[in-house]
């Protein structure tokens, strides 16, 4: 008698939608690092633009190292080194913090440039009207400061989406980890890292050809 | 000597020029004056092929500049122009700016080419700045400098696009001093300009352009003591 | 807190073995680099000058690449094309990846920087007789160079930063090494620390070497 066990099986339905799901945890992931690195480098950047503390002489130099290291040596060093003082993270948060950390570290650089492209004459402009300078930062640097890099950050938030596929080395099922799952079973590597590319493609595209709208909008 | 016959020009479906006929005799200097946007500029793009046509000729020496089988980089050779906006290079200096063209077109060696170089911007009054590059050097000087880099080519005509206009009024003295010498020279000049104290002291003579045709061209003293066109008698007052 | 011993001795041990496997790291970024360039400007010209398929393949090119992660890139021309019989070592994987990704992005920096440049600098040179070769070569390219240095610098880290992916097809540059060696003495954390202490002062050299460069080419 003939057993034959077939651990390959060819692509099915049910694989797209397991594809569309570790799709939407690679947006989870990203949605929550961005998020959290964008609020997180914003303040970096006003604390390096405004030059006060000691904090914002160090704050560039460490902020550098997280530009001048590989994202996955990032990622390995700190699952390998948390548990050692005792944080016990799973991978899904270690890729949460170290994304967060480089994405705060590119916005710092992008929120610093954004509000030095303000300049002084317009900000000596609102001060002299009396408002405070909380008041200058809401109403007048933010805004026009934040217009002008807009682009550079749409940028950093689609390379940290692009980034977010490093996590699966830690073993983060998103949407390249998923690909590979998929692949081993049914030894069709084109097909799904076709299918896996028109997901990415398709997260990233249209929101940089929309901001690229928004942005000749907003220079006319 | 510079034949123009029936010469016109479109932008799309907007007629510039229509229909021009101008003889330019060697040694003349010419003034062109107009109001803005009346096709004085286009004219001289027209002359040297930056622009192409619609009708008509233009024959430079003897050549048809829009001739399929003219060679229009030889034909460039004997027109310098100055631009609005001078467009020096700016990666390179002053010295390198001048001696480029020399040395990559005409085929000169680097030395001669320099050597060229040199003298034209003496001649412009630029001898102290030969290795300054255009980013250090004012307005004025820029637009000298262009004025070298065009005369370095050794040109039988030179066409002016509004070489004064883009400067501050101070920086406007130096450099009609240095088209009045080049005038005082010989050089045929073809000069479109606002500046009227040059249109009326050293053209020999002066036209008139009125929205895309030559209405009145004359001498200077006709031009501006007695014009005969309403408009250009409209134009002389308004700029009193 | 620390109740884990460190154990950096085999680590420097490794030392010369880790900093050969950094000059591999450096020899795949440069030639992906020129490649790249060469691919790119080729890119950049066929996207500004030219229409019909061509110019379609072109910006296919780019948007795939700079719109999908570098990881997938890199996993597409290992085990996508391996699928279709295209096998190649490791090596030429990442450099295929690499040069392909730099190639696509580059592309739109030149792209940008034929657009800062104003056509009055052709007329001027034209004017002068020039051929629109000659004008090409000795006037607009210079200046593009110019514009584009800082992009390029940018990308040449970047690629020094994810060639640490070849780690992930089998590659030996620098994080291939540290994972092989790491994994024999499971001693990960303290290999990959000094990894990304070499990774740092490479990108640090890189970056200093171009400031210094451009002092010396541009002085207008």
């Amino acid at each position: 008698m003939e057993l034959t066990i077939s651990f390959f099986s060819g692509f099915q339905p049910s694989d797209l939608l397991y594809l569309t799901q570790a799709a939407w945890r690679t947006l989870l992931i990203s949605i929550l690092s961005i998020s959290i690195g964008t609020v997180l480098g914003g303040l970096f950047g006003w604390m390096m633009y405004e030059g006060k503390w000691a904090a914002a002489l160090t704050l560039g130099p460490l902020l550098d190292v997280f530009r001048s290291v590989p994202l996955i040596i990032q990622l390995v060093l700190f699952y390998n080194f948390a548990p050692i003082i005792g944080l016990n993270l799973d991978p899904f948060l270690s890729g949460v913090v170290i994304l967060s950390i480089y994405c705060a570290s590119l916005v710092a650089n992008v929120a610093r440039g954004g509000m030095e492209a303000v300049g002084q004459p317009m900000r000596r402009a609102a001060r002299s009207l009396g408002m405070t300078y909380w008041q200058d930062l809401r109403y007048v640097v933010l805004p026009i400061g934040g217009r002008a890099v807009f682009p550079s950050w749409v940028g950093v938030a689609l390379g940290v989406m692009k980034d977010s596929a490093l996590v699966s080395v830690l073993g983060y099922i998103e949407l390249l980890k998923a690909s590979q799952i998929l692949i081993t079973r049914t030894q069709e590597p084109l097909l799904i890292l076709t299918i896996a590319g028109a997901f990415y493609f398709a997260l990233s595209y249209p929101i940089s050809r929309y901001a690229a709208t928004l942005e000749k909008r907003w220079t006319s | 000597m510079i034949e123009i016959r029936g010469l016109e020009k479109y932008f799309g479906t907007l007629q510039v020029l229509k229909g021009i006929d101008l003889d330019i005799p060697k040694g003349e200097v010419l003034s062109i004056i107009g109001a803005s946007g009346s096709g004085k500029s286009t004219l001289l793009y027209c002359i040297n092929g930056l622009e192409a046509i619609q009708a008509g000729t233009v024959t430079v020496a003897g050549t048809d500049v829009h001739a399929k089988g003219t060679d229009i980089n030889k034909l460039r050779q004997k027109m310098g122009m100055v631009f609005q906006q001078w467009n020096s290079f700016p990666h390179l200096t002053a010295l390198e700016n001048v001696a480029l063209a020399p040395q990559i077109v005409k085929g000169k060696s680097k030395a001669e080419a320099r050597d060229i170089a040199a003298k034209q911007l003496e001649h412009v009054g630029l001898g102290d700045k030969l290795h300054v590059y255009p980013s250090a050097l004012s307005g004025g000087q820029q637009q000298r400098l262009a004025i070298a880099r065009a005369l370095a080519m050794e040109p039988d005509y030179m066409l002016f696009d509004e070489a004064t206009s883009a400067l501050d009024p101070e920086l406007v003295g130096e450099v009609l001093d240095t088209m009045r010498l080049l005038a005082e020279e010989g050089m045929t000049m073809i000069c479109v300009t606002h500046e009227m104290s040059f249109a009326r002291d050293v053209s020999d003579r002066v036209a008139f352009f009125h929205q895309g045709v030559i209405e009145e061209i004359d001498t200077p003293e006709n031009i501006f003591g007695s014009p005969k066109s309403e408009h250009l008698q409209k134009f002389l007052s308004n700029i009193r | 807190m620390f109740d884990y011993n460190f154990h950096w001795r085999p680590v420097f041990k490794s030392l010369p073995d880790l900093l050969a496997a950094g000059l591999t790291t450096l020899e795949i970024a440069a030639l992906s680099m020129v490649l790249g360039i060469i691919f790119g400007l080729g890119l950049a010209l066929i996207r500004m000058h030219m229409r019909g398929p061509l110019k379609w393949l072109a910006s296919a090119w780019v948007e795939l690449a700079r719109n999908t992660p570098a990881l997938f890139q890199l996993f597409f021309f290992g085990f996508g094309l391996g699928a279709v019989g295209i096998h190649m070592s490791p090596y030429v994987i990442v450099l295929v990846a690499l040069s392909f990704n730099c190639a696509g992005y580059l592309a739109e920096n030149f792209r940008g920087g034929f657009q800062a440049i104003p056509d009055t600098q052709i007329r001027a040179a034209r004017s002068l007789g020039m051929t629109a070769w000659q004008s090409y070569t000795r006037i607009i390219i210079p200046q593009v160079f110019r514009i584009v240095y800082h992009p390029l610098t940018n990308q040449m880290v970047w690629a020094v930063l994810m060639s640490s992916l070849g780690m992930l097809v089998g590659f030996r540059e620098l994080s291939g090494e540290t994972q092989a060696l790491a994994s024999r003495t499971y001693r990960i954390f303290e290999y990959f620390a000094v990894t990304a202490v070499i990774y740092y002062v490479i990108v640090k050299i890189i970056l200093l070497g171009s400031r210094m460069l451009a002092t010396r080419l541009f002085r207008y």
